[in-house]
Formats: structure tokens, sequence, C-alpha cells
């Protein structure tokens, strides 16, 4: 198995004023291509923050960071960018989804970025798989939040990524509807043999994948296997 | 996967771009709307004064021909010589021949008189356009018949018909018809002195061509097609000017007359550019929210793998495209609106202007459109560059401030490109300076005012006020308020309408004679010296003062400091005025200064009794003009005899006060004995009073032109009425586009708010506390905005009464009394209206409605 993600003594500064505070404190992990991976810790632990700098949207204080085989240091936002288009998925707490756009067109953006010709073609079929064949030409405002959170599901798996990365994907979510989506999640990972690296404080969601990084006050407090 | 990406090019191209800020405009196409309505004004009115512009002077250089009335003419303000006769005969002959003086006519039928601008022509003239006459064959008929046109209004306000008579000095002629328009002449100008055609060979016996009368002789000339008038006018101008004559071209005519619209129509663009500017600062503030509205989605766009370019060219697509749209728009309201200006300024122009689109224009109010968008979008439009996709997470990114650099560069854009317009505009670059620097002043000291008041509200917050007013306050200051932007539209509005105002206070003030008690209001010119004792009996008979007896000597300068008037006129580095070599000056002699005068510099000379060298007084613009100063030398011609003077001391006079004033004043002693006529001044009470001395004057001595203050008072009024018109007209596309501004900011402010008021309402506000809220709030904007507005026009009334009118400056309460209740209703009208349906409605409806 090779590493799709390697995280080497990775640490993050805010300043708040002019004190310093330290969000991610020397962190060091792999993720093996395939592998479901949940980073857990409570509210301020510094997942959300990790998530971030690992899919490449900030850059770290000290430490490196090499997604997909590319070293992010030294890449230029716009290279960033672009590696997040070819290879990285995100689904989002609060789904994301641009209101401009109808659900179709949000599911085929990842592919019109990468000028591919069939994206609509694409979204649909994507759209159809989550169940949302009738949905469309729907704006978000006229979905609800479960339905919205398939439509994110589409739009990430569009691009077919290598890496997944899920925030919280069931944090606005009811308990019934969440748990319909994270079967929807888990089913279009496997099909598809996606790598998928979700942050949650849900451990009973943690639990699904294969591995559970523990973090509090931004250092890793544990790194298991799950019994999967 | 069945289906797998197709990936044929390696990233998205400019038409997905273009297709991406369509999706995205479409669903925000209301707010949208709205900037675009914010520039349609000012583009409009930037169109169509350019547009009629061009179309004016177009026309004024296609009916050049006809504003003369013929190819070229020589003229003169005294009989010609023979050296001009000559000149005139190599040309092969005047075609027709004018004299032309200003008279009284008196008119028997019902015993009144009128001063009247007396035009004897030689059949044939104009030999291009037409003496327009009512009945038609009058224009021909007056010849034949000898008898007279009268101008149309005059006829009308008289209650004159065709067939009754008009005295012209010696003779009484029939009133063959009436003259509805002729060659040159804008009717508003004609209402001082109507002009009345008779025949050529009429006016020597109307007896009043004599010495000291101002008459003018015109030689009139119909050339072959191919003469070229401006070589002819090169090769004769300076022989004829040393003869005291002058040529003028049909081109070099229309070229003259063409550059005096040309100023004003410049000077309404500036107007209409201000109302362009105002949309502006509206499309920078609405596009600053509409953009923040936007970051999370950019944001987003940026996880998904949208470059920071892509994602700034999808919104800069939107702007450009709302520009062009604006553009349009305005562009064809524009051409719209330029047909109504032949209605506007019908009595101000001196020919019926066919309009015409004008391509310029369009090519002009589409890149306005674009450009002014654009640029005025950009800044907000950076936000977009500086998104970390971060945000799209829950993660606070650290603060990105868009580079003060590049925020600079933008100012500096925005300027660069305002100087470069207007110098276009007014093709001279101190004035496009000055017009950004007031620009910039303006704005400056509003968004001073603003930012000082969100300080002091601030720091002085009233803690002990009740919820509702302190929330009300808190609005004017929290994150993305509109108060800034608000207090610019107000105020801009409110400053363009009331500095109107005011400016026409003072040039009325300044034209009014109404108070002044010791102020003539009758001046009788042209009195001779031995009609004196006669005229001031006729005067004090009718118990009417004698209030000023004013003597009056021609005469031309023959050098200065030794230098002939035609060296200086042939050197080309001479910066004396034309005008001082050229001029027959009127001068006076008298001891003391009169009332308009004041001593600027050198002594007053009261009498002398040597005529060697004599100390003479000047006007400060005559020795501005003349190039001269206390001690230099001027030799004087008068009516052949040469006069030695130097200049003695230099008065500054106020030419505004309607009352004879002179360039040059000799002390007593020297012109006692000097050729001259007399000026005398007296005030009549009412206008019976008036009009009888008038007619007694008329009948006993037609030689004497009677000026009318009362008379001149009322057209000035009547001109300036006019005009104020015409800018208030322009200055409704500002005030429009200021309502517009304020429409956009508020629409585009309620978005921002909705969440609020929900909330408010939600934890039990009544939809009438959330009401009180936003009224008091609009009601803190509107004071704020139309008060600064006031006083900002206050200020600048002032510099302009000091500076450029000369004139004192005593504000009226009617922009108090009437602008500043108004426009703050108006904004707490707008505000509450546009608030009432968020208000209204269950909170959960608004907040989904608003989500898209």
């Amino acid at each position: 198995m090779t590493k799709i993600l390697n995280v080497a003594h990775l640490e993050k500064n805010y300043s708040s004023g002019l004190k310093k505070l330290t969000v991610l404190h020397d962190i060091s992990f792999s993720v093996e291509e395939g592998e479901t991976f949940a980073i857990v810790g409570p509210s301020g632990s510094g997942k959300t923050t990790l998530l971030g700098l690992c899919a490449g949207l900030d850059q770290p204080d000290a430490g490196s960071i090499s997604l997909c085989g590319t070293e992010l240091n030294g890449l230029t936002e716009d290279e960033r960018a672009l590696l997040r288009n070819k290879n990285i998925g995100f689904v989002f707490q609060d789904f994301q989804l641009l209101p401009t756009l109808t659900a179709l067109e949000n599911v085929a953006v990842p592919l019109e970025l990468q000028g591919a010709k069939n994206a609509m073609i694409v979204g649909k079929e994507l759209l159809e798989k989550v169940g949302l064949g009738d949905r469309f030409h729907h704006y978000p405002s006229q979905l609800s939040g479960g339905e919205q959170q398939r439509v994110a599901l589409a739009r990430a798996f569009s691009n077919k990524p290598s890496v997944l990365f899920a925030d919280e994907p069931t944090g606005n979510l009811d308990a019934e509807t969440g748990e319909k989506v994270i079967q929807l999640l888990f089913e279009l990972n496997k099909e598809l043999g996606t790598t998928l690296i979700i942050v949650t404080h849900d451990l009973e969601l943690a639990q699904k994948t294969q591995r559970i990084l523990r973090l509090k006050g931004g250092k890793i407090i544990a790194d298991q296997v799950t019994a999967l | 996967m069945k289906q797998q990406p197709n990936i044929t090019s390696p990233g998205a191209d400019f038409g997905w771009l273009l297709k991406m800020a369509w999706r995205d405009g479409k669903a925000s196409l209301r707010k949208l709307t709205l900037f675009m309505a914010s520039i349609v004004l000012g583009i409009a009115a930037v169109v169509s004064i350019q547009s009629f512009g061009d179309n004016l002077k177009s026309n004024i250089a296609q009916q050049s021909k006809s504003l003369m009335g013929a190819d070229f003419k020589i003229d003169s303000n005294k009989p010609v010589n023979d050296k001009v006769t000559a000149i005139i005969d190599s040309l092969g002959g005047a075609s027709a021949r004018e004299i032309s003086f200003s008279s009284m006519a008196a008119f028997p039928k019902n015993r009144s008189s009128k001063l009247a601008q007396i035009r004897g022509i030689e059949t044939g003239f104009p030999f291009y356009g037409e003496l327009e006459t009512t009945p038609e064959t009058a224009s021909n008929d007056f010849q034949k018949q000898g008898g007279a046109l009268v101008d149309a209004t005059a006829m009308f306000q008289l209650d004159l018909r065709p067939g009754d008579s008009i005295k012209v000095g010696n003779i009484t002629l029939p009133i063959t018809g009436a003259l509805n328009s002729i060659p040159g002449s804008s009717s508003i100008f004609g209402a001082v002195a109507p002009p009345v055609v008779i025949p050529y060979n009429l006016i020597a016996a109307t007896g009043l061509v004599q010495t000291g009368s101002r008459i003018d002789y015109d030689y009139y000339f119909e050339a072959n097609a191919d003469l070229d008038m401006d070589k002819l006018r090169n090769s004769l101008e300076e022989r004829l000017k040393a003869e005291d004559a002058d040529i003028e071209t049909h081109t070099s005519s229309s070229r003259r007359l063409g550059r005096r619209y040309d100023n004003f129509g410049k000077f309404l663009n500036l107007i209409a550019f201000i109302a362009l500017l105002l949309g502006c600062v509206g499309i920078a503030s609405a596009i600053n929210i509409y953009i923040k509205q936007k970051l999370r989605a950019v944001a987003v766009l940026k996880c998904l793998g949208a470059t920071k370019k892509q994602t700034f060219l999808i919104y800069l697509i939107q702007i450009a495209f709302i520009g062009l749209m604006g553009g349009s728009m305005g562009t064809a309201l524009g051409l719209f609106i330029q047909y109504l200006f032949p209605f506007l300024l019908q009595d101000l122009l001196p020919i019926n202007v066919q309009i015409s689109i004008v391509p310029e224009a369009i090519v002009m109010g589409l890149v306005l459109g674009v450009l002014m968008s654009v640029l005025f979008a950009l800044y907000p439009l950076m936000g977009t560059i500086y998104t970390s996709p971060l945000q799209a997470l829950r993660v606070q990114a650290e603060h990105s401030s868009k580079s003060v650099k590049a925020g600079m560069l933008v100012l500096l854009g925005i300027f660069i490109f305002i100087y470069l317009f207007s110098f276009w505009l007014l093709k001279d670059w101190r004035y496009a300076f000055a017009f950004v620097a007031g620009v910039l002043i303006t704005f400056s000291i509003l968004i001073g005012i603003s930012t000082l008041f969100m300080r002091g509200i601030k720091k002085y917050f009233p803690h002990t006020w009740g919820f509702i007013a302190r929330q009300s306050l808190l609005n004017l200051f929290r994150p993305q308020n509109q108060t800034l932007i608000l207090v610019i539209a107000i105020g801009v509005g409110t400053f363009l309408i009331s500095t109107l105002y005011f400016t026409k206070d003072v040039l009325l003030a300044q034209a009014s004679i109404e108070g002044q008690v010791n102020s003539p209001n009758i001046i009788l010119l042209d009195v001779q010296t031995e009609q004196k004792e006669a005229v001031a009996q006729s005067i004090t008979e009718k118990k009417l003062p004698l209030l000023d007896d004013i003597p009056i000597v021609t005469m031309r300068i023959t050098s200065i400091n030794g230098r002939l008037v035609n060296e200086i006129r042939q050197d080309s580095t001479s910066k004396v005025n034309r005008w001082i070599l050229d001029h027959e000056f009127r001068a006076t002699y008298r001891d003391s200064l009169i009332a308009s005068e004041m001593l600027q510099e050198g002594q007053w000379t009261p009498s002398v009794s040597s005529t060697a060298l004599i100390p003479i007084s000047v006007s400060d613009n005559f020795a501005l003009d003349a190039k001269v100063g206390v001690g230099d030398y001027i030799i004087f011609n008068v009516q052949g005899v040469l006069l030695n003077t130097k200049v003695g001391s230099i008065r500054t006079v106020d030419w505004s006060r309607m009352q004879p004033n002179f360039t040059i004043v000799f002390p007593m002693g020297v012109l006692n004995k000097a050729p001259q006529f007399r000026v005398l001044t007296t005030k009549a009470p009412d206008e019976q009073s008036s009009a009888a001395l008038q007619r007694e004057l008329v009948s006993k001595f037609p030689n004497i032109s009677i000026l009318d203050l009362r008379q001149l008072l009322t057209v000035v009024e009547k001109l300036l009425g006019k005009i104020s018109w015409i800018i208030n007209f322009m200055a409704f596309f500002s005030i429009f586009t200021g309502i517009i501004v304020l429409l956009g900011a508020i629409r585009t402010s309620k978005y921002q708010r909705i969440r609020e008021s929900v909330l408010l309402r939600t934890l039990g506000a009544t939809g009438k506390q959330v009401l009180k809220i936003t009224a008091l709030e609009y009601l803190y904007l509107g004071i704020l905005g139309s008060l600064s507005g006031i006083l900002l026009s206050l200020l600048s009334s002032q510099i302009l009464a000091l500076w450029m009118f000369e004139a004192p400056f005593v504000p009226s309460w009617r922009p108090f009394l009437v602008l500043f209740p108004g426009i703050t209703l108006l904004v707490l009208a707008i505000g509450l209206g546009n608030s009432i349906g968020v208000i209204k409605s269950p909170p959960l409806a608004v907040l989904r409605k608003e989500a898209v």
C-alpha cells in the first residue's frame, strides 16, 4: 500500500492580538491509499485546521505535507487549487453548495473546472445515484438539509478524487438523515476506492473508519486502528 | 462509475467563466439590476449632452452661411475710408450693405416707444437663409414699399399689427410685417433691443447717423464656392485692422459661435459627469456588499479547484456585463433625451438644430458604462483574490486584508480616469485639475463628516437611551454599515441642488436694482452736448431727479509705452490683448471716484491744467489686458487729436452694478472742449412715469437711446431663469441618480439587516419596534446627509460669489426650509418603503426568500 497523505512535524499558529496561539503542535501521521481515516477530538482541538492543511487550503508554519505524491510546501495557491481539482473531494458540515447554482450545476462544477465536456452527464448520473434524479434543477434553498448534503456528496465524488475530505458531514443533520448520508458516503467511497478522511467529534461515526487519530489541544493523543 | 470524466483540456476555458458568470448573475439579477440602474442616468446625461453638442456644432458648421447670411463680410464701426473702399472694390464690390445702430423706435398707434436695433439692409440680403416674416411676402415687400419689419415678440407685446406705423428718428414707416427670425440671431438676446429692419436707403432720412452714435457698417459678399475663406481672412485682416475695419467669414463666425455654445455644453457635461460619478460611487458600494456576500462561494470554488484568476474573472465579467447593459440603456435614454434640448434651449439657440444619431456618443456611452463600472468595482472585486479557501470550512482564516498597494493603485487609476475624461471634456488641464480637486474635496469632506459622526457616536454613545433609540444608533456604525455611502449619495445630491439655488440667488441679487435707493433705472445714451439742457429740463419737469450727467469722449489707443498698436499687433510675442488695440473706448472725465470704484494703486488726480502729459485712471481689467501699470505711457487718438497720457492710478470697478462704468477716466480740465456726447440718468418710481418720460424724449429727441433697466432686469431674469432651468434639468440626473444609489444602498443593506430584524422579531420585538428602529436610523442618515450637503453648498457658493461673481452672498433660508426637511423625509420614506416588506412577513418566510 502506498502512502497517499504524509504529514510530518506539522505546526500551525494563529495570532490573536499580540498573542501567538499554537493550534497544532508537532503533528505527524500518514494515511494509506484507500484507507478510511477519522480525526476526532473535542471542539478547539485543531481537527478542522488539520483537515484544511492536509487538503492544501492553508499553509503550515512548520513541518511538511505530502498529498498524492506531491509536496504541498512551496506550491502556489493556484497550484494547490489545481491539485485539489484533480485529486481531492470535499464534504462540508454546512454543505457549502453554491446558492446561485442548481443541484446539477453544483455537481458539475469540479468537472467543468477540469474542462470536461461530459460534466453534466456525469453530474446527472451521480445525482441519480444519491437519489436526487428528480432534483436536477432545484436550487439549494429549495432542498432540505439531507438533500443538500447528498448533492454535496455527488459533487465531492464527481471528479473521481483520490482523497475525500469530509468535515463533520453529519453535523448539521438529524440522526436519521445523518445515518443515511453516512451510509451513502461509505458506499460511494467503497465503490470508487477513494481514501476517506473524516473530521468528526462523533465517535460512533469514527468507529466506522479503519483508523482514528485523536487530537487534544493541538496534539495527537492517540493513533489507533479500529476493529474494522 | 460507468462514465469516466473526459478531460479534453487542461482546465476550464473562457466559455466556462462566462457560463459561471451568467449562472451566478441570473440568480442575483434583482441585486444586479440596481447596480445597473445607478449608472443609467449618469450615462444618459453625459451621452445626451455630448450628442446634442456634436449635433449643434455640426449644424452650426452646416448652416454657417445662413447664420451670416453671406459668405463673408467687412465691417467697421465708422464710415469706411478710401483704403477700405479700395479693398472692397478689389473684391468686386459688396453684394449688399447694412447700417445698424441702437435707437428708440416710437409707435404712434399706442404712443409707446422701445429701444430697438435698427438694421438698414440692401435688397438681396440675406443671400443664404432667409428673413422669416409674417406674412411671408413681407420679407420682399418691405424693400419695395419702403416699410419696416418689426420683431414679432415686440409686436405682440406692443399690440402692433402689419399696417401700423413705426417712427425711427425723423421718419415714420408702415410696418410691413412681423420679423420672426433673421440670420444669426437668437430671440432671447434680442429682447433688450429687438431688431427692426428697414430698407438701407432710408437710413440717411432717419437723421440718426451722426457723430457720437454707435453705428456699425457692414459690407456683405457672395463668393465663389471654391474661395478659401481662411486664406482670404488671413490676407486681408491686418490691412483692415489698420483702418479700424474687420473681416469675418462664415467659417470663422460659425467657429466662434460654436465655441460659445461649446463652453456652455462643457459646463453641462460636467454636471452630467457628476451624476455618473455619483452612480459609480453607488456601484462601488453595492459591489462591495455584493462581493462580501459572495466570498463564501468564492472560498468553496477555490476548494473545488478554481484559481484566483478564475474566481476574480467570474465576477469581473458580471460587472463588465452590467456596465455594458447600463451603458446601453443609458446611451439609448441619452439619445432620446437629446431630442428635448432644442425645446429646452429654444430661445438661446441661433439655429434650428436637426438632431441625428452621433456614433461617437454611442461608443462613448458604452465605453463609459463598462470602464467606469469595472474601475469602481475593482477594489471590492479584489476581495475575491484574497479570499482563502479555508473560509469554506468553519475555520476563520487569519484576516487576509487586501493589499494596500493594490488599493492605492486602483484609487490612482480612478482619479487618472476622472482627470482624463474631464480633460477630454474641457480641453484645459487646469480646469480638469480643478474639477477633479473639487470632486475630491467634496467627497473627502462628506467622507470626513460621516467618519467623524460614526466615531462620535461610538465614543459618546448614549447608554442611558431606550432600546429602540440605542439600537437605531448602533446600526449607524455596525460592521458593513451603509452610513458612508448614504451620506455621500444624499450629501452630493443636496449639495448640487442647493449650490445651484444659491448661485442663482447671487446672480439675481447682483442684477437687481430694487432697493438701491439712489441707483438710476433709466439711462439716456447719445445725448448731444447741445441737447443736454433741454433733456435735463424734460426730466425735471416730470419731477424726476437728474442723477448723473456724464460726458463721453470716444477715443482709440495709438501707442503703449512708445510702441504703435500696429507694431504690437504684428509682434507675435506680445501679450497685450487684441481688444485693447482694436477697441473704440468711451472715456469720461471727472474729479472723483464713484460708488462702484475703488482705488487699487497709484494716485487719483482730480484735475489738471496742462495737456502735456495727462495722468489718467484705468480699470484693473484694462491694466491687466493692456499689460500696463502705474507710470506707463499711453497715447490716445481723440478724433484726430493725439493725447499723451500716463497711467496715474488703477481702479477696481464693480461692473455688475447697473450704472455707467468706465475703463478710462480722465481728470477734469483736459477733455472739456473735446467733441463729446453725454449720458444722463434718472430714476422713475413707476412704469407710468417711466413710459411718459420715454414718450416725450422719443418725440423731442429721436437720436437718444433710452435704456430702461427695469425692462433689462426682466430680460436678465428670463435669461437666468432659462439657463438655471437647463442646469436644474441636468442636476436632476444627479438627484435621481442619488435616489437610485440611495435605493440601491438601502436595498443592499436590507439583505444584511434582515437576519437582525428577524432575530429581533423572533426574540419578541414587535413589528412596530423594528419599524421605529429602522425609521430612526434613516432619519439620522437623512438629517446628516442633507445638512452636510446644504452646509457644503453654503461654502462653495461663498467661494463662487467671492472669486467668480465677485458679489456679496446672502444665503436665503429656502434650502433650509424646503430641501432639508424634504430630502430627509424622502430618505425616510425610501428606507421605510424598502423595509416594510421584511417587517410584515413571517421571519422564516423572509429567511428562506432572501437565502438565494
